[in-house]
């Protein structure tokens, strides 16, 4: 247990360090949604009514730009090969490098999604609805999204390859997350949507770190 | 001092539809250094990454301490360094920093003595610059300090001398030669003409074995 709080440490520190990669995916999702109207309507009943979808995809492409820099650096000044070659369970490197990417991206996205409903009209019974399922649907896109960047990490380009290989997984997610928010708005019960949204994070949770562990694996050593 | 630590049994690697080596068999004993010798492109670094287990593209068998490898592989990434071409050096990080996670990663380095090893490679003082704003050499110092740190008895080394100078290499060469002395065993590759002070260095020639 303490190899793995010393990994997520250690990555921490590497994105404090760097800190752009914080800054990329929310000055993506604010952009969005700042663009939004001035692109289609300003009209507010307009925008209420599509504030739940813009916000969803807007989060989850977020998510997706920066979900290639998971284990391209490592990959690329051979810290990867070093963890590969490792007595310690990879997994646990994994899992805290999925961990730090949701709390750089969807975490804060999440955190800050109040602020983009506000933007959006967003009747103000959406906005728990907005935010738990932001918090429960973000996990589990950095976890599908480490799948694909662990597959596409030896390749030159893998950038349009992670997105076919991820935005299937995502759709899902998509879906019962921006359902979510929808039936927020409308006042319905919420609980069924966020129960589906958490049977998908517990799938998830369960095993994206064994697929990820052999993803890299393939990567590095073919 | 004769025990085998490492075997390789009828081993065959192939790349880009170019074979690098076939039948290939070596063994390597307790106290000895083997030089891989070979042309860029002979195969020298598939070798060592076969060896050390970052590469599945061959075909043959590997032992560590007559055991097969896949059974024992905990155990042998436990007695095995490897310091490869990339020197898994995180730009963003100090060399302290660096070297303390490279101790998490690997039981057999010493946590205690990181003060000490970053002295000996003479980067006393950087201990807190981040590592991409040292020069070349010195990020290769960095990798190289593990060595100091290292307790393990097999040492597998891709060019470690790479952009070191000529105070570098030789005390590299003499924590070779102390590491061989105490048991250990060494394979590495390198260009530069390698002199271990009191020890024989056993050369394989990827060359020869490609023409035969």
């Amino acid at each position: 247990m303490s190899f793995f709080f010393a990994a997520l440490k250690r990555e921490l520190l590497l994105v404090f360090r760097h800190r752009s990669d914080i800054i990329n995916p929310l000055a993506f999702f604010l952009m969005v949604a700042v663009l939004f109207p001035l692109g289609v309507s300003p009209d507010p009943s307009f925008l209420s009514e599509v504030a739940s979808g813009v916000i969803w995809v807007a989060a989850l492409l977020a998510c997706l730009l920066s979900v290639d820099s998971i284990f391209r650096s490592d990959f690329q000044d051979g810290s990867l090969e070093q963890m590969l070659i490792s007595a310690e369970s990879l997994w646990l490197i994994v899992t805290a490098k999925v961990i730090t990417h949701w709390l750089v991206s969807g975490f804060f996205l999440a955190l800050i999604s109040p602020l983009v409903g506000m933007m959006f009209f967003l009747p103000e019974q959406g906005y728990f609805s907005l935010i738990v399922s932001l918090l429960l649907g973000t996990p589990t896109l950095s976890l599908m999204g480490a799948i694909g960047s662990a597959l596409t990490v030896g390749l030159r380009k893998g950038g349009v390859l992670i997105s076919l290989l991820v935005l299937p997984l995502y759709i899902p997610v998509l879906i019962f997350g921006a359902g979510t928010v929808q039936a927020g708005v409308m006042g319905l019960p919420i609980q069924g949507y966020l129960a589906l949204l958490a049977a998908i994070l517990v799938f998830s949770l369960m095993l994206a770190p064994v697929a990820i562990v052999a993803a890299l694996k393939i990567s590095v050593r073919s | 001092m004769d025990s085998v630590l490492l075997e390789v049994k009828d081993l065959f690697c192939e790349r880009d539809e170019r074979i690098l080596f076939d039948n290939f068999s070596m063994q390597i004993n307790a106290g000895e250094v083997v030089q891989i010798i070979g042309q860029n492109g002979s195969g020298k670094t598939s070798l060592l990454r076969i060896l050390c287990g970052l590469s599945d593209a061959y075909e043959g068998e590997l032992f560590w301490q007559n055991e097969l490898i896949d059974d024992v592989r905990n155990s042998y990434y436990q007695s095995m360094l490897y310091v490869g071409h990339l020197s898994g050096v995180k730009g963003t990080l100090t060399a302290e920093e660096n070297l303390q996670w490279m101790v998490q990663l690997d039981n057999s380095l010493n946590k205690c003595s990181i003060a000490h090893a970053l002295k000996q490679v003479g980067l006393y003082g950087f201990e807190d610059v981040p590592c991409h704003s040292l020069s070349a050499g010195q990020q290769r110092r960095v990798g190289l300090a593990r060595l100091y740190l290292s307790s393990a008895p097999l040492w597998i080394l891709d060019e470690p001398f790479t952009a070191l100078d000529k105070q570098g290499v030789a005390e590299k060469e003499a924590l070779i030669a102390q590491h061989v002395s105490a048991g250990g065993s060494v394979i590495l590759t390198t260009h530069h003409d390698l002199a271990i002070p009191g020890k024989n260095i056993r050369p394989i020639n990827l060359d020869e074995l490609a023409r035969t």
